[in-house]
């Protein structure tokens, strides 16, 4: 009988593809799992953004690792309602976020930051604040593109949403 | 035509609108004026684009007949696409792609509000995601026809121009048919002169900034949503469906 622990367990090592240090349990867009009484999971999934390309990667990663853990019946489901937040992320995953060189979102209460207008993202290079905007559209539907005027490093943040 | 007809075409008119808008932007993918503006409009294809898969999605399912999202943007005609005039017309300069992208923000900031009290729930839930995506949208646009109209004499008359150009697009946006009417009933839609005060507002307050004049809302273009379009869509959809008609059931 396979635990809802376990697959968790393994859910950890699924990986966002486009930002392949933070799983997909600390992108926070696993929503539920279950396991019914013949050992069927059922991995309830939400996207990030609308178009992100990413979503269908991470169905067919999150499959791929269950079956090769032995998990026969393997069903990814996606829910679009509650609509994902940057909130979602938990802390591990902002703070990997930040190791890895992105900027981690601010909280979606700061409507300055939602909208670029109050520019109070530190760099997660030199960790100064004296940091501006280039474009609120960045390398991917998720991040806007910045860079820091101390360090001169151009830098991805995570756009709060 | 019964409520379930009805809000099927209800539902495929949001989805082609954002559809064909974002093939529009995609085009100026690897040309863009810039870096960042090309992977701006990547990006905002992308949030249309993905948004339209989900209301194709959610048609399909209402109609029943076991079509799938492909069907609906690969295998409709040209009359069978309801979008909005405005969403096909030509990348033109950048201005004319600012502009409409910007009087199309204009109006979907306040739809997609709007929806996401819609009594349908999944309607409901799209919007609820297109909301927050739509605000970076008409930030994005805005601050592009605030720079152009209050920048260098030439972008001002450019922008002028792409605006005094496309507003005769900008009634069929607000066209309440019989459709719509039904819509609004069932509390699926909302009313569209609720949606046109939310515009109305939005575009008054960047062209004041942006130095440019308003069009006076004279003959307006009308019929997208009944299917009849400018001569730009054909073209749209040669390119579009060009690979699905020369292999049928391919996909990716």
């Amino acid at each position: 009988m396979t635990s809802q622990d376990h697959i968790l367990d393994l859910l950890q090592n699924v990986k966002d593809p486009e930002i392949p240090v933070i799983s997909v349990l600390e992108l926070g867009v696993v929503r539920q799992v279950e396991v019914d009484a013949d050992g069927k999971v059922v991995v309830t999934i939400t996207p990030t953004y609308t178009g992100c390309p990413a979503m269908d990667v991470m169905a067919t990663d999150i499959k791929k690792e269950l079956v090769e853990h032995g998990i026969a019946s393997v069903e990814v489901k996606q829910v679009l309602s509650p609509a994902w937040t940057t909130d979602w992320i938990t802390d591990d995953g902002k703070r990997k976020l930040k190791e890895y060189g992105i900027a981690p979102p601010e909280k979606t209460g700061d409507i300055r930051a939602l909208k670029g207008e109050a520019p109070m993202v530190p760099c997660p290079q030199c960790g100064s604040t004296n940091t501006v905007m280039v474009s609120v559209f960045g390398s991917t539907a998720c991040k806007a593109l910045w860079k820091c005027k101390d360090c001169l490093e151009p830098f991805d943040q995570f756009k709060c949403l | 035509m019964t409520d379930k007809e009805a809000l099927f075409t209800y539902t495929l008119r949001l989805g082609d609108d954002l559809l064909i808008l974002s093939h529009r932007l995609s085009e100026w993918c690897g040309h863009g004026p810039v870096l960042e503006e090309d992977i701006a409009l990547a990006n905002r294809a992308l949030d249309h684009i993905g948004e339209a898969r989900n209301l194709y999605d959610h048609a399909v399912q209402l109609e029943g007949k076991g079509r799938t999202q492909d069907d609906l943007a690969y295998l409709r005609k040209e009359r069978d696409f309801v979008n909005t005039l405005l969403c096909e017309q030509p990348n033109g300069d950048y201005a004319h792609t600012i502009v409409r992208s910007f009087l199309f923000d204009a109006y979907h900031l306040p739809l997609a509000e709007a929806l996401t009290k819609s009594s349908d729930a999944t309607i409901a839930a799209i919007a609820a995601k297109a909301v927050k995506e739509a605000q970076y949208h008409l930030k994005h646009s805005s601050d592009w026809l605030i720079r152009f109209g209050d920048g260098t004499e030439e972008s001002h008359r450019r922008a002028q121009e792409a605006l005094d150009a496309l507003w005769t697009y900008t009634g069929d946006l607000f066209t309440q048919d019989e459709v719509h009417k039904a819509m609004v009933k069932a509390g699926i839609a909302p009313d569209l002169q609720t949606i046109k005060a939310g515009f109305d507002a939005t575009v008054d307050k960047v062209l004041d900034e942006a130095t440019l004049k308003r069009p006076a809302d004279g003959y307006m273009q009308s019929g997208g949503r009944a299917g009849k379009h400018s001569e730009h869509l054909g073209y749209i959809l040669a390119e579009m469906q060009y690979l699905q008609r020369a292999y049928p059931g391919a996909e990716w």
